[in-house]
């Protein structure tokens, strides 16, 4: 990670302390604005929180852990998620990830290196009656065909 | 994207209603008054335990302490469920007005909505619904003038199945991992930051406001003998209609295939992941606390799907969730999977059977939350009802895709 990434972050760390407070409560809504704005929480974030809040590094690291929306190593800035279970895979959940996987150049669990995309599977999103459905960041594709997936991956493609 | 919500056949939840007559009415009752109402009712909860709210409000208002809570469990997990969604796209104000009742009859001064991490994209439009709500002293100080405040907070999730269970989430609002606790004590005595909390599902509390503006009585003459009222039920899988239906408890698994226009029909799921897998021979049996109980989930599959492949993916996503807390859930998940993949090689053998049926069964009674309690659920229904296809390799299709 470079250096001002490094400084960038434990800035951040320190705005949004203020906004949330010190309470254990705090935690879970902090480690997700830092996880939002930069793709992960990586282990110098976690021991700046934990020194700010007073409790031990373990006690954040076992909670980064546990969240699948958490993670250390760096995501990309789209993180695509497709849903892989029952009502999706009915659907055609195979032909998305065949689609996606080809285009981006990447396999399930994977980021890309130029950390833009990230491609992994999920659990039901609660759109099953619009199956399949993908989610990109916190922005949800439904009702996924060829032609659509094709839309939606040019659009990002164009973001920078 | 298109909700589809069948208002026609709403009886309850989706019949006509005057956003917020029913918070209105419950502040100018009195708390017993309120917990009259919804024990003649039978309301039970909709997120899958089905125990009583008028008993765990009570329990709730009758515990002493400075502060109580009420939590909106909003973490809807449970693969092929999407009813609370369409209720917190499309009825907030019921979800909040029920809460906001819930507060008043327990004696809370604050809710917060645990909102599942998938559904973040609601979160602003929730937060702008309050925000009008506050406009209008429907929350805040001295709501409507009364001698009660109440305020409400969205809380995010961060992607874990497990969360849902009522205690793992009073655990995740506490800023700690997921993991069940140990009860008793229950919720309603200790809960979020070891205070009395009441903990409902998104459906519960949006039924709260119809029933206080109809009645107890009206609400009961609708469903079962034990079970009352209507159920919000997410249909999804092989049929012309899904989407979000209200049905009265008791309706047959055979009508709502009709419902939905569900063609050659050779399984459903009833529950999601955790519930039960039933065949053609069972299609007459209802949905009902006393027969086929769902939190709402229902997967249809039709003639051409290989029930071992749908298993195999239930499967996977129990060893997936399970907090790993607990040996019986986080071994017994999976060596369930491990079975399932042999029988997909054609190397079990019927002892082995014997043997990891009764693992699932252990595993019903010894793990410690409810994931654990009821993953086996499809795998020995899927087992038993289906049978000939899963044990007859000639009669099975491919297995890598459903
Ligand atoms: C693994 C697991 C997941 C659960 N997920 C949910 C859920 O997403 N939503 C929900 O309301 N209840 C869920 N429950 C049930 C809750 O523990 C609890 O019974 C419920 O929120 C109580 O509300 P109710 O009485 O209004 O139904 C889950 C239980 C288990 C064991
Ligand atoms: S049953 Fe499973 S999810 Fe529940 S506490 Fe045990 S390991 Fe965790
Ligand atoms: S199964 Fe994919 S959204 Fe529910």
């Amino acid at each position: 990670m470079f250096v001002n990434e490094k400084e960038k972050i434990l800035e951040f760390i320190d705005t949004i302390i203020d906004k949330h407070g010190i309470e254990r409560t705090s935690l879970l809504p902090i480690l997700g604005e830092i996880q939002e704005k930069f793709k992960c929480v990586p282990e110098f974030a976690q021991q700046r929180v934990a020194k700010i809040m007073d409790i031990h590094p373990v006690e954040v690291y076992s909670v980064v852990s546990f969240y699948s929306f958490l993670n250390v190593e760096k995501k990309g800035k789209y993180i695509l998620r497709v849903c892989r279970s029952v009502s999706c895979d009915l659907a055609g959940k195979e032909k998305v990830v065949n689609i996606l996987e080809r285009e981006l150049g990447l396999k399930i669990g994977e980021t890309s290196a130029d950390k833009k995309y990230t491609l992994e599977y999920t659990n039901c999103m609660g759109l099953c009656d619009e199956a399949p459905s993908l989610a990109i960041n916190d922005q949800v594709y439904t009702k996924l065909t060829t032609e659509k997936l094709y839309q939606i991956l040019s659009e990002i493609k164009e973001n920078k | 994207m298109t909700e589809k919500i069948r208002k026609r056949d709403g009886l309850i939840i989706f019949s006509e209603y005057e956003k917020f007559s029913g918070l209105k009415k419950a502040l100018s009752l009195s708390q017993d008054d309120i917990l009259f109402e919804l024990k003649s009712s039978n309301l039970k909860g909709r997120g899958g335990a089905g125990f009583p709210i008028s008993t765990k409000w009570m329990l709730t208002a009758a515990a002493q302490s400075s502060e109580k809570y009420v939590v909106c469990n909003a973490d809807e997990g449970e693969p092929g469920t999407f009813k609370d969604r369409v209720l917190l796209k499309e009825m907030p104000y019921l979800i909040f007005e029920g809460m906001i009742i819930a507060g008043y009859t327990i004696g809370a001064k604050k809710g917060i909505v645990y909102l599942r991490g998938e559904y973040n994209y609601l979160v602003n439009p929730l937060n702008e619904f309050l925000d009008e709500m506050k406009n209008e002293n429907l929350l805040g100080e001295n709501i409507l003038g009364k001698d009660f405040s109440f305020e409400i907070e969205i809380f995010s999730g961060h992607g874990a199945y497990v969360c849902g269970e009522e205690t793992a989430l009073l655990e995740s609002l506490e800023g700690q991992r997921g993991e069940a606790r140990n009860r008793p004590p229950f919720p309603v005595n200790r809960g979020y930051k070891g205070f009395p909390t009441t903990v409902n599902n998104v459906e519960s509390l949006s039924t709260v406001p119809h029933i206080i503006m109809k009645g107890g009585s009206w609400y009961s003459q609708f469903g079962t003998e034990k079970s009352k009222g209507t159920k919000l039920i997410s249909v999804s899988g092989d049929c012309e209609k899904p989407g979000v239906y209200e049905i009265e408890w008791g309706t047959s698994i055979y009508d709502l295939l009709e419902l939905v226009k569900a063609e050659n029909t050779k399984a459903v799921q009833v529950g999601g992941a955790s519930g039960v897998c039933v065949n053609k021979s069972q299609f007459d049996r209802t949905i009902a606390y006393e027969d086929l109980s769902t939190g709402g989930s229902i997967m249809i599959f039709n003639e051409s799907r290989n029930m071992l492949a749908i298993l195999k993916n239930f499967m996977e996503f129990f060893v997936e969730e399970s907090c790993g807390q607990c040996t019986p859930c986080r071994i017994g998940n999976q060596k369930l999977l491990a079975f399932v993949e042999k029988i997909i090689q054609n190397e079990q053998t019927f002892s082995e059977l014997n043997k990891i049926k009764e693992l699932a069964e252990t595993m019903k009674i010894a793990s410690k939350c409810g994931l654990g309690q009821s993953s086996p659920n499809p795998f020995l229904s899927i087992l038993e009802n289906f049978k000939e296809e899963i044990f007859d390799s000639n009669s099975r299709g491919k297995y890598e895709h459903v």
